[in-house]
């Protein structure tokens, strides 16, 4: 390369700033990746680790441990119950139902409940347990004479399959599963039939123009834009307070019916509604991937529009509209504004049954559990989080996978 | 090809006949396009509706005045002690379950319409204190700079700057790094980098908001505490809050920055080249500058999200509203404190619930602003390259 003196003398340094500009670029992609990282850390530093936990009776000297009751035979825990509990609360329980008859489990939840009475009185993270194990029981033995310390793993099969329970030993996620899936259901059911059709009227039918199309098309870009807690707003006026009739189930007769409108229908269509933008855009772009020779060969052959549609465009598109729906829908699963707006409760223990019940999902236990003043309940919540994404992966893995078969069938 | 029947006779065969059915599906799916538009007209009138429930209906205010002697259902002048609060004439009063109209002040009588508004003229004993009827006027609404419910003083400028706040720092996050991984990935990275960091920046979008705030609250703001001292930075902030709202859109500025960017045709970055301009010169100099319009709109659309954005100010921002400039205060934002007072059974006559919509309406204003000013940029950008 010619270098001319008048040239020469800053290209160095011009050199240098693009190497300059070069590391600020990857250090501000880096940074993505490392909040990521953070926030990942966080949840697992939270989800795991020892907890000191005081007991009225303590589990050892019994020779027992409250995690394994349900092994032990009903008998043992009958006779720690006539042991432990006072005379008159023993025999009230038992006149309830004799207790002798009672299932195991039933005697284990009243063992812990009556007997034991677990209390977490702190709870220090992964990164703590596993660095510092001797500062922990130093600092137990010390401030927390009477507590047992143990590692404690927030996140287990037992936190998936128990219900909300305001013991935070006790509590799980599996009403608030239930919750989300009956939400998604719902919101599937409303925004996927009017979403599929609003995108095949734009992209099939109308005429580009018009000015009926023009509006709808940028209804809906603008539609998407509307922060989520608007949809709420929306929700609590349309549907929990205008149709609570409905909604609440009344309307199909008081068995079963909730006394207002804040009702798992509304919540799931507040979310369908919410997703019906994003559907709808989804949908258009895989309508628009189909190869318009495709259309043209069924039009040639003397095919309605309707018949070209159903017939050869939908099937075509159906794993670009599947993909898209799924996207939609883990937008719908994470959502938490909407859900508190239009009146979620706070604490539900049964699991709900119908659309009609009054209704809880992941993210709203999450935002409580995370609101509470103590501690133990931020572990909780990080077990929760971590239950959202990978119910999250596993959705949004199905819809890579949707897209993958697809392009390996064309 | 459309539903109309040519008038034309053609071979019996060939001939289109009216079909009613397809008709029909024509039909409906322009409904359920016409459903669309519903949802906003839908928003836009609630909110509308319940704004206008919020800035009519009456609240009532002490007036530190009762009753000095007992009326009859029919006499139109009260006793008053002269003491207490200035009743002007036309307001409206509340005797017990009464509302009355003051006519005209005599020292210390008081001159009154009874029974109006729907309500019957009834006997009162001494000491009945008077209500003084007050709405809620627009102007106090949006020049006030208290918000306490309880005492009826309802200025939406706390709220409103605490929202600002936040998106201010969040702007001041997601803004530089934004379009520094655009750059980075429309300039620099291979086809193969670009293939790793898009799906990473994908995850950082699909993280549920709750669990930003969950992060927030338990991850930046003890950070900070320990950073610039627990003294200066309280356990519910702002600063946490626009910060991890600044993680969020990252990916949202990214994305649209990096289309913008690689709108920009190659022929001018060739030119750039040609004349001896470094990477960094042609990135920052050249195509930069040619797609300003569209990093415009995504800066805009960004700041339209962070307004919007509910969970991790609810969690981390604090509860209470609160006028201040310290972004290591607590301060509730809009969002903030519709999710706060709307959490559990609301009641559909109580005050809470129909602020919910008038501060529904200015974040739904301020927002749908935004998205119609950056969708006026990006036609702006259209134009220039086509």
């Amino acid at each position: 390369m010619n270098r001319s003196p008048a040239f020469a003398p800053n290209l160095s340094s011009r050199h240098r700033k693009g190497l300059i500009g070069l590391a600020l670029f990857q250090l501000a992609t880096l940074s993505s990746v490392v909040a990521l990282m953070a926030l990942l850390y966080t949840l697992v530093d939270h989800a795991f680790g020892y907890a000191a936990i005081e007991y009225q009776v303590y589990p050892g000297d019994l020779g027992m441990d409250i995690y394994r009751l349900d092994d032990l035979p009903p008998e043992t825990l009958a006779q720690v119950l006539a042991e432990y509990l006072p005379p008159q609360v023993y025999r009230s329980l038992d006149q309830d139902r004799p207790l002798a008859g009672r299932p195991g489990p039933e005697l284990a939840a009243l063992v812990i409940q009556r007997v034991f009475q677990p209390k977490v009185v702190r709870t220090w993270s992964l990164t703590e347990s596993l660095l510092q194990r001797e500062r922990i029981a130093a600092q137990a033995r010390a401030e927390l004479p009477y507590a047992e310390v143990r590692f404690v793993d927030w996140i287990n099969a037992r936190f998936l399959s128990r219900p909300q329970s305001s013991d935070p030993l006790r509590a799980g996620v599996r009403t608030a599963i239930l919750g989300s899936l009956w939400l998604m259901a719902i919101a599937l059911f409303t925004g996927l039939p009017l979403g599929v059709s609003a995108a095949i009227y734009l992209e099939e039918y109308a005429d580009r123009g018009h000015w009926f199309h023009r509006l709808v098309q940028a209804n809906i870009h603008n539609l998407a834009g509307v922060p989520s807690i608007i949809y709420g707003i929306l929700g609590l006026a349309v549907f929990v307070r205008g149709l609570a009739p409905i909604t609440s189930g009344a309307i199909f007769g008081p068995a079963g019916a909730t006394v207002n409108g804040r009702t798992l229908l509304s919540g799931g269509m507040t979310l369908g509604l919410l997703v019906l933008p994003l559907v709808i855009i989804n949908t258009q772009e895989a309508i628009r991937a189909v190869p318009a020779s495709l259309r043209e060969a069924a039009y040639g052959l003397g095919a309605t529009r309707w018949q070209v549609v159903w017939h050869h465009v939908l099937p075509v598109a159906l794993p670009g509209i599947m993909t898209g729906t799924i996207l939609a829908l883990s937008r719908a699963l994470g959502e938490t504004a909407p859900l508190v707006v239009v009146g979620a409760s706070t604490f539900i223990t049964f699991d709900p049954s119908g659309p009609f019940d009054r209704f809880t999902a992941l993210p709203i236990q999450i935002y409580q559990w995370t609101a509470r003043p103590q501690d133990v309940f931020r572990n909780l919540a990080a077990a929760a989080s971590i239950t959202l994404l990978v119910l999250l992966l596993l959705l949004n893995s199905t819809a890579v996978y949707i897209r993958y078969r697809a392009r390996q069938g064309r | 090809m459309d539903g109309t029947h040519s008038r034309q006779p053609m071979a019996s065969a060939l001939h289109r006949r009216p079909r009613r059915t397809e008709a029909l599906i024509q039909v409906l799916l322009g409904l359920s396009g016409l459903i669309t538009v519903l949802v906003t007209l839908g928003i836009v009138y609630e909110l509308a509706r319940g704004a206008w429930d919020f800035f009519r209906h009456p609240l009532w205010e002490e007036t530190h005045r009762s009753l000095a002697a007992p009326v009859g259902p029919a006499t139109p002048r009260f006793l008053l002690p002269t003491e207490g609060r200035e009743l002007p004439e036309g307001s409206v009063l509340r005797v017990g379950d009464e509302l009355v109209r003051v006519v005209a002040v005599e020292g210390e009588t008081l001159v009154v319409e009874r029974g109006i508004q729907g309500t019957g003229p009834a006997p009162h004993p001494a000491g009945t204190p008077l209500l003084l009827q007050s709405r809620v006027s627009v102007w106090a609404f949006l020049t006030g700079r208290e918000w306490i419910p309880q005492l009826g003083r309802f200025g939406v400028l706390p709220l409103l700057t605490a929202t600002l706040m936040v998106s201010l720092i969040a702007m001041a996050v997601a803004l530089p790094l934004g379009l520094g991984i655009a750059i980075y990935l429309s300039e620099y990275a291979s086809p193969r980098m670009r293939h790793l960091l898009k799906p990473l920046l994908e995850v950082l979008t699909g993280v549920p908001t709750v669990v930003y705030g969950y992060f927030a609250l338990t991850w930046v703001t003890p950070g900070l505490r320990r950073l610039l001292g627990a003294d200066t930075v309280g356990v519910y902030n702002m600063a946490s809050a626009g910060l991890v709202v600044g993680v969020l859109v990252i990916p949202l500025v990214s994305s649209m920055s990096e289309d913008a960017l690689r709108a920009v045709p190659d022929s001018l970055r060739e030119a750039a080249y040609a004349l001896g301009a470094t990477r960094l010169e042609t990135a920052l100099q050249v195509v930069v500058p040619a797609a300003f319009s569209g990093l415009t709109a995504a800066f805009i659309v960004a700041i339209s999200r962070a307004i919007g954005e509910t969970m991790i100010v609810a969690l981390a921002a604090g509860a209470g509203p609160r006028l201040t400039l310290n972004p290591f205060q607590a301060a509730e934002t809009l969002t903030g404190h519709i999710v706060r007072i709307s959490g559990g059974d609301l009641s559909y006559d109580s005050i809470d619930y129909r602020s919910i919509f008038a501060l529904g309406l200015v974040l739904f204003t301020l927002t749908l602003g935004l998205n119609l000013l950056s969708q006026r940029v990006v036609a702006h950008f259209r134009e220039e390259y086509r």
